[in-house]
């Protein structure tokens, strides 16, 4: 395992001065795939127009954190769950609380990337259109705009009704992107979005990412300690289901709390 | 150690190629006894019923006379049940399926009906005619109507049309789905918009062998009362109906030399229709081949 690039080393800050809004509070989470339990006793406050990383070995619940923030976790029908995630001060796990509106304020990107077999201009325009958009004039703008935002724009510009299977790896990764941003959330959740992907296409969708922090608040699972340091504003270290350190990126990789964070980031397991 | 042994190994290897080459002549053989046997049919039926085959055989109703006597009534007839039966039974199959696939909570209760409808598949067709007789002609009155024998038909293929729906539906990537949702779709948008059209294919591949299995049968419709002769073509539901089967079934029955001929001309036709959805369903199959 290769160590951490030289981490930038910013002074210890005194700036929680800025009182920054959190988008998601989680306390008191645990989570249990029918008897096995995969978190414990999480609490984490998760940032507006942040990119907050989530890091760890693999098994540890980084996935299952990152799904409950949207509950697609509950896709699988032996999970249980208790305590609290607020979403903007509503619990998410309310009973009225509608998924479906959580998941429109919440996007998805996912570790394989996953196009429908449909048009890129198709793909595109799912989003909008299951939440009501059918004028051709408001989809094609929201069409463009996405693409662009995601990067993509240029590459599709000219086969935009051509199957989204055309495209290469990194290239429907940056599309399932595009399908995300077209709904407008505000927070986009990313599951190790560029592991499966060659190192060039990773290099753009980390320099997406960066780019798209003005406007969203970005949660992304990664195993690459690098990528973590490289993007993340903050960056959270998971072990067996249970957080141990979550602080400023910079001060997690130069200057961790935890032996066990030590541990991991200098390579000594994971 | 006995792996390392030459000897050994050299005499295991040649148990297992005679073993090997044992069971593939014991394949093979199976295999040639189908094909002899299919070959042989269809050598019979063609040497037996192209002398009768002309456009006045389709076109003409049963007739005391063999050289009278055409499918017309029959073909007629497995159409309108093919008809009925695809709207029954494609209606309540698929959406059987869909619900057991996506909306029913895995559980002792989904299990058990899944076993039953996969028992279904193997009840005699005779029950389902008698099964038919009970519910259609006797409790709902319909008679020995093309209604009555196009809903008894269509109880028959049902749990074909579930079974391969349910497998069709199975086979989309639970990825597009999670795509779907975490959009904010509901179930529902996610079920219309992305699931039925990947597994439409699958579904229309099932159902035209589940119509071909249907066009094909005899027993349940002499039970629910399918005429053998008529000499007019159904007006609406409720009239009486022949099919091609029960024509042919009828002709083979008859004395005589020439009668025989003509059921083979029949058959002819009855496997014509086969072949066709049958080759319709392959070629969906084979257009629309997984591209995930
Ligand atoms: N669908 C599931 N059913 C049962 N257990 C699961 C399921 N998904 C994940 N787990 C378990 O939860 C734990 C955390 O998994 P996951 O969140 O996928 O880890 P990571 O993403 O960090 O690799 C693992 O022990 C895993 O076996
Ligand atoms: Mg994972």
């Amino acid at each position: 395992m290769s160590t951490i690039a030289k981490p930038i080393v910013k002074k210890q800050s005194e700036e929680k001065t800025i009182e920054k809004d959190s988008v998601f509070g989680v306390s008191n989470l645990n989570l249990w795939y029918g008897t096995d339990q995969a978190l414990y006793d999480i609490h984490m406050d998760i940032y507006k127009n942040e990119i907050t990383a989530i890091i760890g070995p693999s098994g540890c619940g980084k996935s299952t954190f990152l799904k409950t923030l949207n509950r697609m976790v509950e896709m699988v029908p032996i999970v249980k769950t208790s305590g609290t995630i607020k979403y903007n001060d509503e619990n998410i796990f309310d009973p009225k609380y509608s998924v479906e509106d959580l998941r429109t304020r919440v996007g998805m990107v996912f570790q394989k990337p996953n196009p429908f077999p449909k048009s890129i201009y198709d793909n595109v325009a799912y989003g909008p259109r299951i939440h009501g958009i059918k004028n051709k004039k408001d989809l094609d703008t929201i069409v463009e705009k996405s693409l662009k935002d995601a990067a993509l724009w240029d590459e599709v510009k000219d086969r935009l009704h051509e199957n989204a299977y055309g495209l290469s790896g990194g290239q429907q990764q940056r599309l399932c992107i595009a399908r995300c941003l077209a709904i407008e959330p505000d927070v986009i959740l990313m599951d190790e979005p560029t592991s499966a992907l060659d190192p060039i296409s990773t290099m753009k969708v980390e320099e997406l990412v960066q780019n798209l922090r003005e406007k969203y608040s970005i949660v992304i699972v990664t195993h690459n300690m690098q990528q973590a340091a490289r993007i993340s504003d903050k960056t959270a270290f998971f072990l067996n289901g249970e957080l141990v350190e979550f602080t400023e990126t910079d001060q997690l990789f130069s200057n961790p709390a935890d032996k066990r964070t030590e541990d991991y980031i200098t390579g000594r397991f994971g | 150690m006995p792996l390392r042994n030459q000897d050994d190994m050299y005499k295991r290897r040649k148990r297992r190629t005679a073993k090997n080459n044992i069971f593939r002549t014991l394949f093979f053989t199976a295999t040639t006894v189908g094909l002899i046997v299919l070959a042989m049919l269809i050598y019979r039926v063609l040497s037996q019923g192209t002398g009768s085959l002309s456009w006045d055989f389709i076109r003409n109703f049963a007739a005391p006379y063999p050289d009278e006597a055409g499918l017309l009534a029959g073909i007629v007839g497995s159409l309108y049940l093919m008809g009925i039966v695809a709207i029954f039974s494609i209606v309540v199959g698929v959406s059987t399926a869909i619900y057991l696939e996506e909306y029913a909570k895995k559980g002792k209760l989904t299990t058990f009906i899944q076993m039953n409808i996969q028992n279904l598949a193997g009840v005699p067709s005779v029950v389902f005619g008698l099964l038919g007789l009970t519910f259609f002609v006797y409790v709902l009155d319909f008679g020995y109507s093309l209604l009555t024998g196009g809903l008894t038909m269509s109880l028959l293929v049902l749990p074909i049309i579930v079974v391969s729906s349910q497998e069709a539906l199975r086979s989309v990537p639970s990825e597009l789905k999670e795509a779907s949702a975490a959009m904010g779709a509901s179930k529902w948008q996610t079920i219309f918009r992305v699931v039925l059209p990947a597994a439409l294919p699958g579904m229309i591949t099932g159902s035209i062998l589940a119509l071909s299995r249907a066009i094909g049968e005899t027993a349940p419709l002499l039970v629910v009362g399918a005429a053998t002769a008529i000499y007019s073509l159904p007006d609406s539901v409720v009239d009486s109906y022949t099919v091609m089967p029960i024509q042919i079934y009828s002709w083979i029955s008859k004395p005589g030399d020439e009668w025989p001929l003509l059921a083979a001309a029949g058959i002819i036709i009855l496997l014509i229709f086969l072949l066709i959805m049958n080759t319709i369903a392959v070629l969906i199959r084979n257009k629309f081949q997984r591209r995930y």
